[in-house]
């Protein structure tokens, strides 16, 4: 097949400057309701379950598992789908251990909750660098992605696309808040689902209707193997090591967490959370359909010629089945894709320095309105500014450890300590501090001696440390630090507070 | 009350609405219903996180560590991993949806009564 991608088309442009102009409406409306913190950082807490629950799924569903995961069955077959249900097993275990606490317990960030009964100075700051560091590696993988990804879909230069995503992104976040990145988002979600039911429809219209024709085309074309696991999965520790990460790691995401407190109250988070599985599982049940008609109908070698990761399977795909149109539809998507997902970064990267940072570490809970949206802002602009520089310093680097490192510093850093902090009577300020920087230091140097970065990037003949995934060891160390810290010195105040904790964690009693 | 009811710490913002309790929060928390109601929560919670568990890395190990069971054929081509990998989505997305249910049903009106006992 001839293929139009990498040309800028009219088709292409035009969806593009759609898909931004209704954003940008959205965010001139969302802006005139975003005054105060709570409206900036939260949506003045007025958001409802169902959108609550598309936004997550918006935030979630990033070009990576859309185009990476399309990609991974089309050139790879079935490990792709393993990849697949890892991405989604986290929103069940977010739901029974934390959803409905984290909403009662929690203004604006994870971190007030972790510091709920705790001194807030350490705390802050420990939790601050752990949220930061999440979502500065998350961001950097997304930029990285995005600025290849826009090259490959529209032709355009490297830069100028890492440049047009940062401004775009942050007028959404600067102006219209947390309102303007939910409605981004929700917009974004809504586009996505209906372009891969779409795509999927045209791929079993190909096939009678039916997958296992599909199916039998597949072998027919690859083998056999294309549709049995391959070499993803192989050592049981490793490939309970990545589930973890990516299972807890959801728990620890800034940018997730956050969207907890835009919904008025703990049923309505509850709520959220089984959207958003059910869009999010919907979303990974079809999008192999697509990995897999692409296989077939585009072909392997269209696929790898054009992309050598498979990223271009999907906008393949839409351009033969539905014709230069469709194809500038799905690249727009995936662009809309791209800067929801960075909008969500920012605000949470924007919000852990800011609320606790600025108004809780340095000035002591005692900033007034203006000053906490003023701050706000800065640092908005600071991190979006940091997010298309370190995307630009990146270019060409091989940046995919960043997710696996995002998602094991968010199940070693940030998830023990929200944890034991709220079912833990007995942790302490320093049990938590301890906790946070040994599973953010931990998981770090254990993935830097990895084979992952260790040999992939710095090119060593071997790793210094064995599993590719650190998540099993980390995770555990974060634990068992902040036990023992905290056994080692008890922390009596601390555990007084643990039962006004109670009554706000279980029964809501003064949830903001 | 000879100290402020920890309800009303800065952090609690509600204008309007004086506390006057019929049991205090202490009293709340330290009841036997309210430690039931909590111990209820969590059973219930690593219950459906076991099950989850079992599913989610049952399905992995299984594939790492019988994988001519996985690529057993259940159709003309396609293999038992198919429905496999789409089980343990939906399973994911049940028990989910159980969870939700249950604290619908059970656990939300249990703390709607314990917040009208705290407070008027």
């Amino acid at each position: 097949m001839q293929t139009t991608l990498g040309t800028p088309q009219l088709a292409s442009i035009g969806f593009f400057f759609l898909i931004v102009g209704i954003t940008l409406v959205i965010t001139y409306w969302a802006a005139r309701r975003t005054k105060t913190s709570a409206e900036f950082y939260a949506a003045g807490r007025s958001v409802s379950a169902a959108q609550n629950g598309l936004a997550l799924a918006g935030d979630y569903m990033s070009a990576a598992s859309f185009l990476g995961i399309s990609g991974m069955v089309a050139m790879k077959g079935y490990d792709g789908m393993i990849y697949a249900t890892g991405w989604l097993v986290g929103w069940p275990a977010l739901m029974f251990l934390i959803a409905e606490p984290l909403r009662n317990l929690g203004k604006f960030t994870f971190a007030d909750v972790v510091a709920f009964r705790l001194r807030q100075r350490p705390v802050r700051i420990a939790a601050a660098v752990g949220g930061i560091l999440t979502v500065l590696f998350y961001t950097i993988a997304q930029m990285v992605g995005s600025g290849q990804l826009i090259k490959l879909m529209f032709g355009i230069h490297y830069e100028l696309a890492e440049i047009i995503v940062g401004t775009v992104m942050l007028a959404y976040v600067l102006f219209g808040g947390m309102l303007a990145t939910t409605w981004v988002q929700i917009t974004k979600a809504v586009l996505l689902l209906v372009g891969v039911t779409l795509l999927t429809g045209l791929t079993l219209s190909k096939f009678g209707w039916s997958p296992a024709n599909l199916y039998r085309e597949v072998v027919a074309a690859h083998g056999q193997a294309a549709l049995e696991p391959g070499g993803l999965v192989t050592s049981p520790a490793e490939a309970v090591s990545l589930g973890l990460a990516l299972m807890f790691g959801l728990l620890g995401l800034p940018h997730i967490l956050m969207r907890f407190y835009t919904v008025p109250d703990a049923k309505a988070a509850r709520k959220s959370v089984l959207y958003a599985t059910g869009l999010i599982g919907y979303f990974y049940v079809i999008i192999p359909i697509v990995g897999f008609g692409a296989s077939v109908l585009v072909g392997r070698d269209l696929v790898s010629r054009m992309d050598v990761g498979g990223n271009m399977a999907a906008p393949l795909l839409g351009e033969l089945l539905g014709g230069t149109a469709f194809l500038g539809f799905i690249a727009a998507v995936a662009f809309a894709t791209i800067l929801a997902v960075v909008a969500g970064l920012t605000l949470a990267g924007a919000s852990a320095f800011s609320h606790d940072i600025y108004v809780s570490v340095i000035k002591g809970g005692r900033a007034t309105e203006e000053q906490q949206v003023r701050v706000a802002k800065i640092a908005t602009v600071v991190f979006g500014v940091a997010a298309v520089a370190l995307g630009i310093l990146f270019k060409g680097q091989n940046v995919a450890f960043m997710v696996g490192l995002a998602f094991a510093i968010a199940a070693s850093a940030n998830f023990p300590a929200l944890l034991l902090s709220i079912v833990w009577k007995r942790f302490t300020t320093q049990g938590a501090v301890w906790s946070i920087l040994v599973g953010a230091v931990g998981s770090t140097a254990m993935i830097v001696l990895s084979r992952t970065v260790w040999v992939d990037v710095f090119h060593f003949a071997s790793p210094v440390f064995p599993m590719k995934n650190p998540a099993i060891l980390s995770m555990s160390l974060a634990f068992l630090t902040g036990w023992l810290v905290s056994i080692a010195a008890p922390e009596t105040k601390a555990q007084e507070r643990f039962e006004d904790e109670k009554v706000r964690t279980y029964l809501g009693v003064g949830a903001e | 009350m000879d100290k402020p009811s920890p309800l009303s710490r800065p952090m609690v913002n509600r204008p309007g609405r004086p506390a006057r309790p019929q049991r205090t929060a202490h009293e709340v928390v330290s009841s036997p219903e309210f430690k039931a109601l909590v111990s209820k929560r969590w059973t219930v919670s690593l219950v459906l996180l076991v099950l989850l568990f079992v599913g989610y890395y049952g399905y992995i190990l299984l594939i790492a560590t019988n994988r001519e069971l996985v690529a057993t054929r259940i159709g003309e081509v396609t293999t038992l991993a198919i429905p496999l990998g789409v089980g343990v989505i939906v399973l994911a997305w049940v028990l989910t949806a159980f969870y939700v249910s249950w604290a619908n049903r059970s656990y939300d009106p249990e703390v709607a009564r314990m917040r009208s006992e705290l407070r008027q």
